[in-house]
């Protein structure tokens, strides 16, 4: 455990807790080797690293849906609000209050905006009154869905991740795990649902494990950040700690005035020894 | 008077089109929520339809009674199926469900020849026989009443997909069922409730038929003849199946005017749906309202 971690843990209890978990696709493909993160009550936390790192299946393996894709945690435990949950099906981990929005998107195309908000509230048993404040609830953050009455197939790629947020918030989840929010979004709509991904976060004590490629948006809505390489959690830390880390600005933030020769790229392969 | 005919024809033809199509919605609730094509859709009418005719009839109950009891048997044997026989084969190839259901389909049409034996059974007089005058046609009550429930189903099911919470499930788990489960949907839940509609729906309309024609092996022909109506239609589109249904309904009946007043063929009214279906599906393949796949470019 990273020393931000253990000051995390010092804090209070996280809501999630995932120890040392092993994800093997179809028994045989090791794809998860050890993985550990805590997520405390109420804040952002960011998973960052390369394509095909895990960190798609490690957000799986916390929602149940390793199981739809022949995956199974085979190793290890993860723990939410105190209570073993590895390998429960995703209704059942649903119902207790996690809701993954998945990479890319994912919204029910032949159906229109409020059709999949009402289905984001599928499992809630309150009442057609509360699902209905709800609606206008999400209406509030994302004007601009209001306006759209057709088919949701047919919004742009920002109102759909807005859709897909929305959808997730009228779950009333405690922790939403998003994956890839930004993905195919343009700079500036990829600023606006960040925003929005604060201010809901803010305003709702939703906690949220944000799963990104774009690391310096990631690191600026985060408190804390992970970092992963080939199934392992190789850095971690609070906000600061990370942006001011050499590695990660290297590899992850980039942005350096000079060009770097090849034989820099040896010191890539030195920093692998994180793994 | 062939005028007439022609136009009693065309009535009859809506009206047994109407009953095609609540079959072939039926069929099309299964092929899109659970992506298994039911070669066993007739079946169901059958064994609805017998399973009235002995609670009314052996059993002695009075229809009104019966008639739910046959809904409640056939609510616990579309999900007793779902559960026993589909739901292993979940995620083996299309081929092998496709097999078993064929299977299915023999399977129940021979253990309904084995305990009702082989014979037209009528059914006990519920409506009256005799027909009524509307606007000059003869209309039987019990096709008028066919005509009454099966848009009333057509409402039920409009209204279940658009507003309902299991519904709007079910239309997510067509969509993709990874989806459907990441929203905390049970696909389990959603296949069992399919196959459960479809069962006492495809009930409902076997019994209506039994009314008129008497039961017999004979329902099961019915599975059939919505394969054009559904084919026609487009396989997942309710309202495809509902528009197929008529135009298969209109056609048989179409089909044996023409036979009757000049070709003197017989019987082309068995065959010539199956012709349009094969014109139909060489102009349009994937049927009149098969789904448009949504593309964002």
């Amino acid at each position: 455990m990273g020393e931000a971690a253990l000051k995390l843990a010092a804090a209070d209890e996280p809501i999630l807790s995932v120890n040392n978990i092993e994800v093997v696709y179809n028994d045989v493909i090791l794809v998860l080797r050890g993985v550990s993160l805590d997520v405390p009550q109420g804040k952002v936390v960011t998973l960052l690293g390369p394509n095909g790192a895990g960190k798609s299946t490690t957000l799986k393996a916390i929602s149940g849906l390793l199981g739809t894709e022949d995956g199974e945690v085979t190793r290890g435990s993860i723990t939410f609000m105190g209570e073993e949950i590895a390998n429960r099906s995703p209704e059942e981990i649903v119902r207790r209050g996690i809701f993954q929005v998945m990479e890319g998107r994912r919204i029910v195309e032949d159906m229109t905006c409020l059709e999949n908000l009402r289905l984001g509230a599928f499992t809630r048993r309150d009442g057609a009154a509360a699902i209905r404040r709800d609606i206008d609830m999400v209406y509030n953050y994302f004007p601009r869905l209001k306006e759209r009455t057709g088919l949701a197939g047919y919004l742009s790629g920002g109102e759909q991740q807005m859709l897909a947020i929305g959808r997730a918030l009228m779950a009333r989840p405690k922790l939403i795990l998003l994956d890839e929010p930004s993905m195919g979004l343009s700079p500036l709509l990829v600023k606006e649902v960040f925003g929005i991904i604060e201010q809901v976060c803010r305003d709702l004590g939703v906690t949220i494990l944000l799963v990104e490629q774009n690391a310096r948006m990631a690191l600026k809505v985060a408190d804390f950040g992970y970092i992963m390489e080939s199934g392992k959690i190789v850095l971690d830390g609070a906000k600061d700690d990370l942006v001011n880390n050499e590695d990660v600005k290297e590899f992850y933030l980039g942005g350096d005035k000079e060009r770097k020769s090849f034989k820099n790229l040896k010191s890539y392969k030195r920093r692998k020894r994180w793994l | 008077m062939s005028g007439s005919l022609f136009l009693q024809l065309l009535v009859n033809g809506l009206i047994v089109g109407m009953l095609y199509g609540v079959v072939a919605m039926c069929f099309v609730l299964i092929y899109k929520s659970t992506q298994v094509v039911n070669f066993a859709q007739g079946e169901f009418l059958l064994i609805g339809a017998w399973t009235c005719w002995w609670l009314v009839v052996d059993a002695g109950l009075p229809f009104w009674f019966g008639f739910p009891l046959t809904f409640l048997f056939m609510l616990a044997f579309g999900v007793a199926l779902q559960m026993v026989v589909l739901r292993p084969l979940i995620g083996e190839p299309i081929i092998s469900v496709i097999m078993v259901t064929i299977g299915l389909s023999i399977f129940f049409q021979a253990i309904t020849k084995w305990i009702f034996g082989a014979d037209v059974e009528p059914f006990p007089e519920i409506f009256p026989v005799k027909s009524v005058d509307i606007f000059g046609l003869q209309v039987q009550p019990a096709y008028l009443m066919s005509l009454v429930v099966s848009i009333a189903i057509m409402i039920g099911f409009a209204w279940f997909f658009k507003y309902s919470r299991m519904g709007l499930a079910m239309r997510a788990t067509a969509f993709n069922q990874q989806v459907a489960q990441s929203l905390g949907i049970s696909v389990k839940a959603v296949f069992a409730t399919a196959w459960a509609i479809s069962a006492m729906v495809s009930a409902l309309a076997g019994v209506v038929v039994g009314m008129v024609n008497g039961v017999s092996g004979a329902l099961s022909f019915f599975g059939i003849k919505v394969f054009p109506a559904v084919i026609v239609g487009g396989l997942d589109s309710i309202v495809g199946a509902i528009v197929g249904g008529l135009i298969i309904g209109v056609l048989e009946n179409m089909a044996e005017y023409v036979d009757g007043q000049w070709l003197q063929i017989g019987n082309l009214y068995t065959v010539a749906p199956f012709y349009v279906l094969i014109v139909i599906l060489m102009v349009k393949p994937y049927g009149l309202f098969g789904t448009k796949k949504i593309e964002r470019v």
